[in-house]
């Protein structure tokens, strides 16, 4: 069981190292959005302060939501994805290991990258690290749901306006949380209540996002 | 033994088959024919478990299919109209990815004989992008090579694309495992030149099954 989780993640890593180009788009993507805010908003450290979590929370958000749409719609496309219904090994193993194929190519680079991007909203040294674990905790979550949303709308017409609709929503507390933990630092109140949350989040999304996406997956191909 | 009782398909409002019923035994071969859109491959994919009938039942040595799905998974291979290869990986890193999915991993080794016995070992390390069509469809087949054990096999159109000398040799593959026990369901357009304890014919035209024993 462990050992074909292994093989999807090693099939997908092998994949996005061919595909170089959609991994950097996503970071590319994030840091962009990031780096426009100083610059349209301007030099006032005290606002860019404030509105740093916030900034950082939604690019991460939307990068990670780009690369849902290749989640599996290849796989359907190619016919590998029937196979992997057919694999004799429960189809929630093989998801997850997808998810995480996804998250360690979507989620922790923007983990990576996040603090160096932090510097330009003069984020102190303790609010960097809150927004390093806060992303941490919370990218995987948002892989996890966001992999429910793209085995929907697999198929249909459309799919990338409809997988935004329906993740988005679930979306909002991680969000919340998230930007609210780097938040809680700058004003004194601690993150750990924050970052509690979240941890639960992941720990919810964890239990049911696998098996809700691999049902999704046989509805999506009959 | 793979059992249908009472098979009946609908897509839309469209009824493609109904009330179909056969037994395929170990040794035997079951040929699906009938018109293009008469139903084949959605009678495939329900042997496979991937759709539901919208009426009767699969049995597998007496067992509902849907009673275990992973255990039934184990006992077939499935090669659809879709090669199932990832346009990115080599035609070995796909064969390998492919087999030890369905829980036969194999070394490098005896994947590049698998992919020998089809003639395209000399493309094992090229992209499965820039291979012909019918270079795609033998690196496909060549799971067959690594899958003797696993029972039945289910090949939707596996002759397409195929030049002669392929031809020939999935035939002798398909024969091997029948004499050794193994069930084959395909459909096919051309005769298939098998030699088989028993062929089954499914003539979804007709809503006929006829038994022919070789």
């Amino acid at each position: 069981m462990i050992r074909a989780l292994g093989w999807v993640l090693r099939r997908d890593l092998l994949l996005a190292f061919r595909r170089r180009g959609d991994v950097v788009n996503a970071l590319v993507f994030f840091v962009i959005v990031v780096s426009l805010f100083p610059l349209g908003v301007g030099p006032e450290a005290s606002q860019l302060r404030n509105m740093a979590p916030g900034v950082l929370w939604v690019a991460a958000l939307l990068a990670c939501m780009l690369s849902l749409a290749r989640l599996y719609a290849p796989d359907h496309q190619d016919g590998t994805l029937e196979q992997m219904l057919l694999a004799g090994e429960p189809l929630v193993v093989l998801v997850m290991g997808k998810v995480l194929a996804h998250w360690l190519m979507s989620g922790l680079p923007l983990v990576l990258i996040a603090p160096l991007l932090g510097l330009q909203f003069d984020l102190p040294g303790d609010a960097l690290a809150v927004l390093c674990l806060s992303l941490l905790i919370g990218t995987p979550v948002l892989s996890l749901i966001g992999a429910v949303g793209a085995a929907l709308t697999l198929g249909v017409r459309g799919s990338g306006v409809l997988v935004a609709l329906l993740v988005l929503p679930l979306y909002v507390p991680v969000l919340i949380f998230g930007a609210g933990s780097v938040g809680a630092v700058a004003t004194g109140t601690g993150a750990e209540a924050h970052l509690m949350l979240l941890g639960g989040f992941l720990a919810l999304a964890l239990v049911l996002a696998p098996w809700a996406s691999a049902a999704a997956l046989r509805i999506a191909m009959e | 033994m793979l059992e249908a009782r009472q098979l009946e398909c609908t897509r839309g409002d469209r009824r493609l088959f109904s009330n179909l019923s056969f037994k395929l035994d170990r040794g035997q071969l079951l040929r699906l024919a009938g018109a293009n859109g008469s139903g084949k491959t959605s009678l495939l994919r329900i042997m496979c478990g991937l759709v539901l009938p919208s009426a009767g039942e699969l049995f597998w040595d007496g067992r509902p299919i849907r009673a275990d799905r992973e255990e039934y998974s184990r006992n077939l291979l499935f090669i659809g109209h879709l090669n199932a290869l990832k346009d990115d990986l080599t035609a070995l890193e796909n064969l390998q990815c492919a087999a030890a999915l369905s829980g036969m991993p194999a070394d490098a080794g005896s994947a590049l004989a698998a992919l020998d016995r089809f003639g395209i070992a000399h493309c094992a390390e090229l992209p499965a992008k820039v291979l012909s069509q019918g270079q795609r469809r033998r690196a496909a087949l060549a799971r067959l090579v690594l899958s003797p054990a696993v029972p039945l096999w289910i090949l939707d159109e596996p002759f397409s694309a195929l030049d002669v000398g392929a031809v020939v040799e999935l035939e002798r593959m398909l024969a091997s495992h029948l004499a050794s026990g193994g069930m084959v369901v395909l459909t096919t357009h051309q005769e298939v030149q098998v030699v088989a304890h028993a062929i089954l014919r499914v003539d979804l035209d007709l809503h006929t099954t006829a038994l022919r024993a070789a």
